[in-house]
């Protein structure tokens, strides 16, 4: 970066609490209320050179754009959905099983769709040689895993709790525990990459990447529901997020609307 | 039925690498076999240096036009088309697809590849469409072309290469700025105002 040093946390914060004010004040003036990130958010510095400065142009989606890439079994074994048993020894940590919906704004069970998850281990870890966090990597923890979405549009891991881990964004700083995922809908414009995180962190304060979202509801839109009745006894916590996508634009058929027709779209 | 309102997106982040790519993951045809062209270029940020840890995702018809609905394309045979792939920037912030030129989906309409591009540093996707360059009239009735200043319109078409492969560089910011692309409109198009863009 160009930064002669690196911002402390307390800078940092400071640029953000200053940002959601001027955010609030506009809501409250009656300004748009933003369900989505800031593109343009200078407090993850590495967004400053990567953020379009030219407003987004509103097109009709066409054709190919209101159909979905298809996904199936051939694609993804049932077995990639636990990420526990990838390795001959279990991995370290906390057990827990993520599960949910994935539906579009209309409400419709989104069905037979690819939902891929990466995550860092316990210790706050990616295997990832870019990775130089001085925390152990779990021989038994690769952090990868895939499932195809139910007719009812469900999704479940088994996988462990992601440590925090340290980034180079400013002084200090931490990613509040998450675990990304990829999500495709019933068509292309659904198409979205966010991260799901944990009830309760405490760097979510902290956090520029949490924070570019402006909107504490959108904000609140990542963060999983500790759910007892997803817990198994003597094996593992449960966590529930259901995951809602943009509107379909596509006129739909009677049998794609009850769900019947999850990887086909003719 | 009930509107809900949609997650937000988060940035890819920079540990993809070893969750996201996968066995001919970029080959949604199978390179040297008939038909097939290499789809490629650069991605660049503000200051016109290349983004290493992008990703792009294309999709698009077959060569006659036809949407498929093919599974397997994170197991490839090697003969199905599905009309999806993914591509990684190297090093050098290049990308390459091998593919087939997209067929008009209707008679007269222009040929795009649909595009969604993923970087660290990027806080939610961005949209946008490659066009293939070869049918005039039909770019010139493209409906969202014809809505953008010719500057911008340019960014959208790709460049036929003398191998019959395509050239479309993607950049972020600044001089040649990608059109990329806001289906819902509003609150959802990453925090501004669309309306006004044709300004
Ligand atoms: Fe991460």
């Amino acid at each position: 970066m160009t930064n002669p040093r690196q911002n402390t946390q307390q800078e940092m914060s400071a640029e953000i609490q200053a940002i959601a004010s001027g955010y609030r004040d506009s809501v409250a003036a009656g300004g748009a209320v933003l369900t989505q990130p800031s593109l343009d958010y200078a407090p993850y510095r590495s967004s400053i050179l990567r953020h379009p400065t030219k407003n987004l142009h509103h097109a009709d989606p066409e054709t190919i754009e209101l159909f979905s890439p298809a996904f199936g079994h051939q694609d993804v074994s049932p077995l990639e959905a636990d990420l526990t048993i990838v390795h001959h020894g279990e991995p370290q940590g906390e057990r827990i099983k993520v599960a949910g919906k994935v539906l579009d704004g209309d409400g419709r069970p989104v069905a037979g769709q690819l939902v891929e998850i990466w995550q860092a281990n316990a210790a706050g870890r990616y295997i990832h040689k870019r990775d130089q966090h001085p925390a152990p990597i779990d021989p038994n923890f690769t952090g990868v895993g895939r499932c195809i979405t139910g007719s009812d549009g469900s999704y479940a891991f088994t996988t462990i709790k992601p440590g925090a881990y340290p980034w180079k964004n400013h002084l200090n700083a931490w990613r509040p525990a998450h675990i990304h995922f990829s999500l495709f809908g019933n068509e292309f414009t659904q198409r979205i990459i966010t991260q799901m995180y944990f009830p309760g962190d405490q760097l979510f304060p902290l956090d520029p990447i949490y924070q570019s979202i402006v909107d504490q509801d959108a904000r609140d839109r990542l963060v999983a529901t500790y759910n007892h009745d997803l817990t198994s006894p003597e094996w593992s916590l449960g966590y529930n997020w259901d995951i809602v996508l943009t509107g379909s634009k596509r006129t739909w058929t009677e049998n794609e609307a009850l769900g019947e027709d999850g990887e086909h779209h003719e | 039925m009930s509107k809900l309102t949609p997650a937000p997106g988060q940035t890819v982040g920079p540990f993809f690498g070893y969750a996201l790519p996968f066995a001919k993951d970029n080959e949604l045809a199978t390179p040297g076999s008939a038909g097939s062209i290499r789809l490629h270029g650069t991605v660049a940020d503000g200051a016109g240096d290349p983004i290493p840890d992008a990703i792009l995702e294309i999709w698009q018809p077959a060569a006659d036009g036809t949407i498929v609905a093919e599974t397997g394309s994170l197991v490839r045979d090697g003969y199905t088309f599905t009309g999806w792939g993914r591509a990684s920037t190297g090093a050098t912030g290049r990308y390459t697809f091998t593919t087939v030129n997209p067929g008009a989906t209707r008679r007269g309409v222009a040929p795009f590849i649909a595009v969604v591009v993923f970087a660290r540093g990027l806080t939610n996707r961005l949209f946008t469409r490659a066009y293939l360059p070869d049918d005039d009239d039909a770019l010139a009735a493209d409906p969202l072309l014809a809505s953008l200043p010719g500057d911008r319109r340019s960014t959208l078409i790709a460049t036929r290469e003398p191998d019959g492969g395509l050239r479309w560089d993607v950049r972020l910011q600044g001089d040649g700025e990608t059109v990329f692309l806001d289906f819902d409109g509003g609150a959802l198009a990453g925090g501004r105002d669309v309306s006004g863009e044709r300004a």
